[in-house]
């Protein structure tokens, strides 16, 4: 692990109804030795403890990919889906079941490639989940082809030459969405960011949608070293109502006041490749929350029969 | 057919007939004959109406590509189907009376109620279309009665195009003498939210329709009616199904528009929220899928609706439903296929697709209605046998059921038809998501918020704890829990019944929407002194017990289908290249009995008439 990792999983815990950390481990991740989901699992691990979430209240919806295994590893509801086909299965729970707490998590080609069309989609549904986007720039269950995401001139199984076309930009996509209501960036190799961020995405009302960069220690080992060996390179993005992680500004030096809601600078600076950019780019929760505009209250079965009685006076002979 | 000699009026009982009102796009047809339809209803009649619809919303005016309309077939018994060909027609012009014309829709003695001012049209090119037309249908033995339908109409209205059909639903109900008072609360019904002038001015064109027949056209039809002894409903079967889903107690359907299926979510997004439940609209088939898999792993049973192309972009999602053990409903409402292939018409053609429309093996129950009535029940037990089961139930209905319209007994509600609510007590300790009875396969459903439950459901191969396990034990005892559940299901289901009798020549095999069709047909058979019987499929996965001892019982059996079948004969064609129809593949796989088929994909249901010829055919 990097030098810079801070180290914040171990926390005392006195109180035996309280739950730790360790408790909403389930199985041993089975990622490799040095994979950024372990960073991404034992954030999700301490924001649950934090919040002393109920396993049995809460579920995490994956696709297909490393990430995806992810629901496995965590004491709670989980459903390892289909390639790509997270969002749709998060998004009806989440109708058929708005007081569950719903976690999704994919990989970069789950989520910007076979599954774009509903990424973009449920953006915009701003249903109410907290939505991580493990992104190490490459396929790596497949074993080692290009993704959307791998920067341009990647050598890969695919791309023996080098990758041909500019990445995509997955915070850009989503922030050019209507009705995309929270967009971060974190990175595997900030702990203590990575946890500050997804503590905001828990507290947003509505699709909080966090690309989480990471390195795949098979395929991309060096994706992001220069980020990772000099600090200087990244821009922390610093507000009262954005991530705020204590004693980073310490560590990177370049930060940067940015109000999250001002989406015309959000996109400008997604746009801009000069630095690596942490923290929030944009929030706002007045955006309509799908699971609460179609929530309709309960009926009876016996008020059901009711109502379908005079429904079938329409049809009667 | 009795007729009375009369100086004036040639009056004639009939036991039945079937009346075509064919216009261009957006002239009114469907309103007119939904009101006769209805009259017909309320009068006590049988009656099955199917419309008659161009792909594209406003194509061409007065082309033979324009034709938009419907057929009512209404008689003294009850009507199953659309029956035979047209005995009498209202046509707009003499564009859509060509088209249906080509497509042998009229009776060679059909009776062609057509616009005449195409006649003398100041437009040489319309004239002249006009008279080739006149020419072309003078091959068969119409009776071609010109009526100045727009002139009339304008003496009413200023614009012809808003009035014309309820001109010509004067003539109707002038020739098949319906009551007045029953059509004027119909009209009223229709344009209760507009001002009451607006009834008024459509009441007084149906008059002049009925003024003008009775001046003008020397004969009467009497289709006596019986009296109505029980509740009775009328609607199309896309209507009963999503009143079936809401009876049901779905509180999910997630959709994505699709021909012939749309329809469905209409009806329910115009209710459903009334009943605690909504329409999701999906950005595409495939999510559609995975919001109602998602709301039922949530503990509803939710719904999604589509049609062929819809499901063949939906199989991915319900193999991960048959593999997770997640219960979901899907309504295939079929049309013509492959690819975009017939996207208004009906076909029977999903049938081996939706039984074995995945990768890998993926049991899944396959229910198909007889009948608009079944399209309301169907989703009661689709619903019940997906949660009990825990399984993928897919409900196959068509076209022709989706936009037909025919009365049924109006259904007796039960609470029982609704979902129990979730159970979320506290699990014993030790009980594991996959706890399979190693008899029946069935275990108990757990559902997210249960204390204690918490698992991870996967598309992986998995153990009875839901934990991924590739051991060949593992897998090999996942398949065989999951296809238990099939057998189990079939040994709660009765033979089905026979139309006819229990021995004979031939019994002709049938599943799904033919069913009228093809038990006219055997009557008519069984009158020309034929041993021919029949037996209608509800259930096509499992198949209901007993089929092949029934088989058993005639010298030979057929299924008729909507479907491509290879015809032996035909170049390349034998014993050994022949395709069947779908059905008859499955039966023969099923029973080794060497099962015949008649099939046909006209785009169109079939006729009574059709399957008798392939009777007299096959029974040689």
């Amino acid at each position: 692990m990097n030098s810079n990792v801070i180290s914040l999983l171990n926390l005392e815990n006195d109180n035996p109804q309280c739950l730790a950390a360790e408790d909403y481990q389930k199985d041993e991740g089975k990622w490799c030795a040095g994979c950024g989901d372990f960073g991404a699992l034992n954030a999700v691990k301490r924001l649950l403890a934090k919040e002393q979430l109920k396993p049995e209240k809460m579920a995490f919806v994956s696709g297909i990919g490393c990430s995806s295994r992810f629901p496995h590893y965590v004491n709670a509801y989980g459903f390892h889906g289909i390639h790509g086909r997270a969002l749709p299965i998060a998004t009806g729970l989440k109708l058929a079941r708005p007081e569950l707490d719903v976690f999704v998590v994919m990989g970069d080609g789950d989520c910007t490639s076979i599954g774009a069309g509903h990424w973009i989609h449920a953006t915009r549904y701003n249903a109410n989940l907290t939505v991580l986007l493990l992104d190490n720039n490459i396929y790596g269950l497949t074993k080692n082809q290009t993704s959307p995401t791998s920067p341009q001139g990647t050598i890969s199984n695919t791309s023996p030459s080098g990758s041909v076309l500019p990445p995509l930009d997955p915070l850009q996509a989503t922030l050019g969405v209507s009705n995309a209501s929270f967009v971060a960036q974190t990175a595997d190799w900030v702990p203590a960011h990575l946890y500050a961020t997804l503590q905001a995405a828990y507290e947003h009302r509505g699709f909080s949608f966090v690309r989480i960069l990471q390195r795949c220690p098979k395929f991309t080992p060096d994706v992001f070293t220069e980020q990772v060996k000099n600090p200087d390179l990244t821009e922390l993005l610093v507000h009262e109502n954005g991530v705020n992680a204590p004693g980073l500004d310490k560590l990177f030096k370049a930060s940067r006041e940015h109000d999250p809601t001002d989406i015309d600078e959000a996109r400008a600076l997604a746009q801009r490749t000069d630095l690596l950019r942490l923290g929030m780019f944009f929030r706002d929760e007045s955006f309509p929350v799908y699971d609460d505009i179609r929530t309709v209250s309960p009926v009876s079965a016996q008020e059901k029969i009711r109502k379908l009685e005079k429904e079938f006076d329409r049809y009667a002979v | 057919m009795n007729s009375i000699a009369n100086s004036k009026t040639s009056i004639s009982t009939v036991s039945e007939h079937t009346v075509e009102i064919i216009t261009d796009s957006g002239e009114g047809a469907q309103k007119c004959a939904h009101v006769f339809g209805q009259t017909c209803a309320k009068m006590g009649n049988g009656v099955w109406t199917v419309e008659i619809i161009p792909a594209e919303i406003e194509p061409p005016a007065h082309t033979t590509t324009s034709t938009s309309g419907n057929i009512v077939r209404f008689g003294t018994e009850k009507i199953t189907n659309w029956g035979d060909q047209s005995k009498l027609a209202v046509a707009f012009n003499d564009q859509v009376c060509l088209s249906r014309h080509r497509l042998d829709s009229f009776d060679d003695n059909c009776i062609i109620l057509h616009e005449c001012s195409w006649e003398t049209h100041e437009d040489e090119n319309v004239r002249e279309q006009y008279a080739k037309a006149m020419e072309e249908m003078s091959s068969k033995n119409y009776r071609l009665i010109k009526v100045p339908i727009e002139e009339e109409t304008l003496k009413v209205v200023d614009n012809a195009q808003h009035g014309k059909n309820m001109f010509a639903l004067g003539l109707l109900a002038e020739i098949y003498q319906r009551d007045l008072s029953i059509i004027e609360k119909q009209i009223a019904h229709i344009f209760r939210h507009k001002p009451a002038k607006i009834t008024e001015i459509n009441v007084e064109l149906v008059k002049r329709g009925m003024a003008w027949a009775r001046d003008n056209l020397k004969f009467q039809y009497i289709i006596e009616s019986k009296p109505v002894v029980e509740n009775r409903v009328v609607m199309t079967g896309n209507q009963a199904a999503a009143l079936g889903a809401v009876a049901a107690g779905m509180e999910l359907c997630a959709m994505y528009p699709i021909t012939p299926a749309t329809s469905v979510s209409h009806e329910l997004a115009a209710i459903i929220e009334n009943y605690g439940g909504i329409v999701h609209q999906a950005e595409d088939e495939i999510a559609a899928a995975g919001v109602a898999l998602g709301a039922s792993y949530g503990g509803k049973v939710a719904l999604t609706v589509t049609s062929g192309p819809g499901m063949a972009l939906k199989t991915e999602f319900l193999a991960l439903a048959i593999m997770s053990e997640i219960p979901l409903v899907v309504l295939d409402v079929q049309r013509g296929g492959p690819s975009t292939g017939l996207p208004t018409k009906v076909e029977q053609s999903d049938l081996l697709s939706s039984l074995y429309g995945q990768p890998g093996d993926a049991p899944r129950i396959v229910i198909a209605p007889r009948s608009i009535e079944e399209c309301f029940h169907s989703m009661i037990t689709a619903r019940r046998i997906a949660e009990t089961f825990r399984c993928v139930v897919i409900v196959l209905t068509d076209a022709n059921l989706a936009s037909g319209v025919q009365q049924f007994t109006r259904p007796e509600f039960d609470s029982r038809w609704q979902q129990d609510p979730v159970d979320f007590s506290a699990l014993p300790e030790g009980l594991r998501p996959y706890d399979w009875d190693p008899e029946t396969g069935l275990s108990r459903r757990i559902v997210p918020g249960t204390p204690g439950g918490q698992h991870t459901v996967t598309g992986l191969a998995h153990d009875e704890s839901s934990k991924v396990s590739y051991d060949p034990e593992s897998n090999e005892r996942g398949c065989r829990m999951r296809s238990r559940k099939l057998a189990v299901l079939q040994s709660t289901l009765l033979p089905p019944p026979i139309y006819g009798e229990e021995k004979g020549d031939l019994l002709v095999v049938g599943w799904g929407s033919t069913q009228g069709a093809i038990e006219e047909a055997v009557d008519r058979a069984h009158d020309a002194g034929l041993s021919v019987s029949s037996c209608q499929l509800t259930f096509l996965s499992p198949l209901e017990p007993g089929l092949k001892e029934i088989f058993s019982r005639y010298r030979k059996v057929m299924t008729v289908e909507i479907n491509y079948s290879d015809t032996i004969g035909d170049p390349y064609i034998t014993e050994e290249t022949r395709r069947y129809g779908q059905l008859a593949w499955i039966l023969r796989a099923q029973t080794l009995v060497d099962i015949d088929c008649w099939t046909s994909c006209p785009g169109q249901p079939l006729r009574p008439n059709d399957i008798y010829n392939s009777i007299l055919e096959k029974i040689k």
